[in-house]
């Protein structure tokens, strides 16, 4: 019983860290339809400028902030300078976004070296809470927290903002976006930046969970990858049932068919394929 | 069509330069890798059917490839006979061709993509984790080449004429392909596949049968692979095989017979010589992904061409300023 309910407390801190890294995947994906292959890249650098960060004595707060930032530039800067040169080939902006995530895992590889990195969690975050007789780790709670946080602020700014309001009209029909004035190219520098802040910032709070190594990027992107095609593309709420039952998933598959673990994790997704293409909360056709 | 066309004259050329690797090349490492240029451009012929004439762009395929290898050698490992588990891994990797076809066909474009990645990562799961029936990061390792018609073929040199005759096959197979009416509708598919509905083309037939040919020449790249090696591991069927193969097939030129093939040469020797010198293998193929895409995005080969041809007239023109050049 208290195996499952700790497994149950896993599951949801780690579907709070799938939904972080994915809100962005997917809102990149809706918008400029293309999957951004190098989304796993952005977390793993994220984790590795953060646990750096935390290596020279930062506080963990400031440290996942100031790398969210620096992704924030750097997701935009490849928007501006690499992406936008190939608008409308969606096909050669997939690949050059898969070319850019095995550049990065590369020289994370060379700057970092192959050991793995876990700092610990902050100071105030590391006790255990007690309730009903059972012993949960305070941390994982936290993340919780952090997520539905980040899930609420997210929502309110697509759903109630003048900006979110031009975000969804950008995923819905961007030709008709921009015959009303909005600048869509400017959206997608916008939401690519903060996509990539966003699987910065999932990065480092992961990694007192996950910690930080080599080939973490390749870990993680599949699972925004099943996310995203569970939930339906450019559906922040999609993206948010989905990262809890991969969760779930992910660390029930794990402990009890650890072989298996990973084939599991795809067998939602082969599902919603089969019966519902467009994904659990998707628009119809696409 | 008769008479000696310059096509001709160098695919004669090309032959007897290829049958003839082993006797000039000598040394037997060497010869190794000529084999492997050709194993690979078999896989990258096949990716071709659905990339080049189908417009449907796999990242999947090293799990295919990786299927095949790994059905051969568990299956020798187990004490069946080479014609067995060869045949064996060919009806495997058809059966796991058709459930990705069946899946990844729900969609085209960015979506075939997306879901032949995940599908591909379900395979490289399998063949990572799942330790009790893969072996895990171990890999597996088999003891013996297959000797066809009492050849034995332990020698690089006759491996490197097996692999030759097999990839000769190969080729005709795809130029007959490509000639045929089959061919013709995959393209139709490509272009323009609401017309092709409505002329009367069952287009996810189409689409679906050029999956299982494109995974029947997979199956025997991927045959190749574990002879040649001897071994096979998750790394094969890892997202960046699947990137390596598709590099070959965009960075020589899709829907062309002669681009994959370029492709497999130019990523295999380049592999070789990079990781000769320098350990970053994966930071110069993302580089040379980036660079192809940014400037060649229609492949080496035509890109090449196209920039050749731009720096002649550049250079004519300057040689040559104004003086009646221009009308």
């Amino acid at each position: 019983m208290t195996l499952w309910l700790t497994l149950a407390v896993n599951s949801i801190a780690f579907g709070g860290l799938l939904f972080l890294l994915s809100a962005g995947f997917s809102l990149i994906f809706g918008l400029m339809r293309i999957p951004n292959l190098m989304h796993g890249s952005f977390f793993m650098l994220g984790a590795y400028f953060g646990v750096t960060l935390l290596a020279v004595g930062a506080n963990f707060w400031v440290a996942a902030v100031a790398s969210a930032i620096a992704m924030a530039i750097i997701g935009g800067g490849v928007e501006r300078l690499l992406l936008r040169r190939l608008a409308g080939q969606e096909l050669a902006q997939v690949l050059l976004t898969l070319g850019l995530s095995f550049i990065v895992s590369d020289l994370c590889l060379m700057i970092w070296t192959g050991d793995p990195w876990q700092p610990l969690a902050p100071t105030e975050l590391r006790g255990i809470v007690r309730a009903g007789g059972m012993i949960f780790p305070l941390y994982r709670l936290a993340v919780v927290v952090i997520a539905v946080i980040v899930a609420v602020a997210l929502w309110l700014m697509v759903d109630w903002t003048r900006l979110g309001a031009m975000i969804r009209a950008g995923v819905d029909d961007p030709p008709i976006a921009r015959v009303v004035g909005i600048r869509v190219s400017q959206l997608f520098t916008l939401v690519f930046a903060l996509g990539a802040a966003l699987a910065a910032f999932a990065g480092v709070v992961g990694a007192p969970i996950l910690s930080v190594y080599p080939g973490l990027d390749a870990d993680m992107l599949p699972l925004a990858l099943i996310v995203v095609i569970l939930g339906g593309t450019g559906s922040l709420l999609g993206a948010l049932v989905g990262s809890f039952l991969i969760g779930f998933l992910y660390n029930f598959g794990q402990a009890r068919f650890p072989d298996l673990a990973y084939v599991i994790l795809f067998l939602p997704m082969v599902l919603v394929l089969v019966l519902r293409p467009q994904g659990l909360f998707g628009k119809g056709g696409a | 069509m008769s008479g000696v066309s310059a096509p001709r004259v160098a695919f004669g050329v090309a032959l007897f330069g290829l049958t003839t690797v082993p006797l000039w090349v000598g040394n037997s490492y060497y010869i190794d890798v000529a084999s492997q240029i050709l194993l690979f451009a078999v896989f990258a012929l096949a990716l071709n059917v659905l990339v080049g004439y189908g417009g449907l762009v796999s990242l999947g395929h090293a799990g295919l490839f990786a299927v095949s290898g790994y059905t051969a050698g568990l299956m020798l490992q187990a004490g069946f006979g080479h014609a067995a588990a060869d045949v064996g891994a060919v009806l495997m990797t058809l059966l796991t061709a058709a459930v990705f076809a069946v899946l990844a066909l729900r969609s085209t474009g960015i979506g075939f993509l997306m879901i032949t990645l995940a599908l591909g990562q379900i395979l490289w799961g399998i063949a990572y984790r799942w330790a009790d029936l893969t072996n895990g990061d171990n890999g597996v390792s088999i003891s013996t080449r297959p000797a066809p018609f009492g050849i034995s073929l332990a020698g690089a040199s006759s491996f490197y004429y097996a692999t030759l005759v097999v990839f000769l096959l190969a080729l005709i197979t795809m130029t007959a392909f490509a000639r045929s009416p089959f061919g013709a509708s995959l393209r139709g598919t490509r272009d323009q596949a609401r017309r092709m509905t409505a002329l009367g083309y069952n287009v996810w037939l189409i689409r679906f049968l050029a999956f299982l040919f494109s995974g029947f020449w997979c199956s025997i790249a991927g045959l190749l692979y574990i002879y040649n090696k001897q071994f096979i591991s998750p790394q094969v069927s890892a997202l960046q095989a699947s990137a390596e193969v598709l590099l070959m097939v965009i960075s020589g030129g899709t829907a062309t017979l002669m681009g994959p093939i370029a492709g497999a040469a130019i990523v295999v020797v380049m592999k070789y010589v990079v990781s000769a010198y320098v350990v970053r293998w994966s930071l110069v193929l993302g580089v040379i992904f980036v660079a192809i895409i940014s400037f060649m995005p229609e492949g080496l080969v035509p890109g090449s061409v196209r920039i050749w041809g731009f720096a002649r007239r550049r250079w004519r023109a300057r040689r040559k300023p104004a003086p009646g050049a221009t009308p």
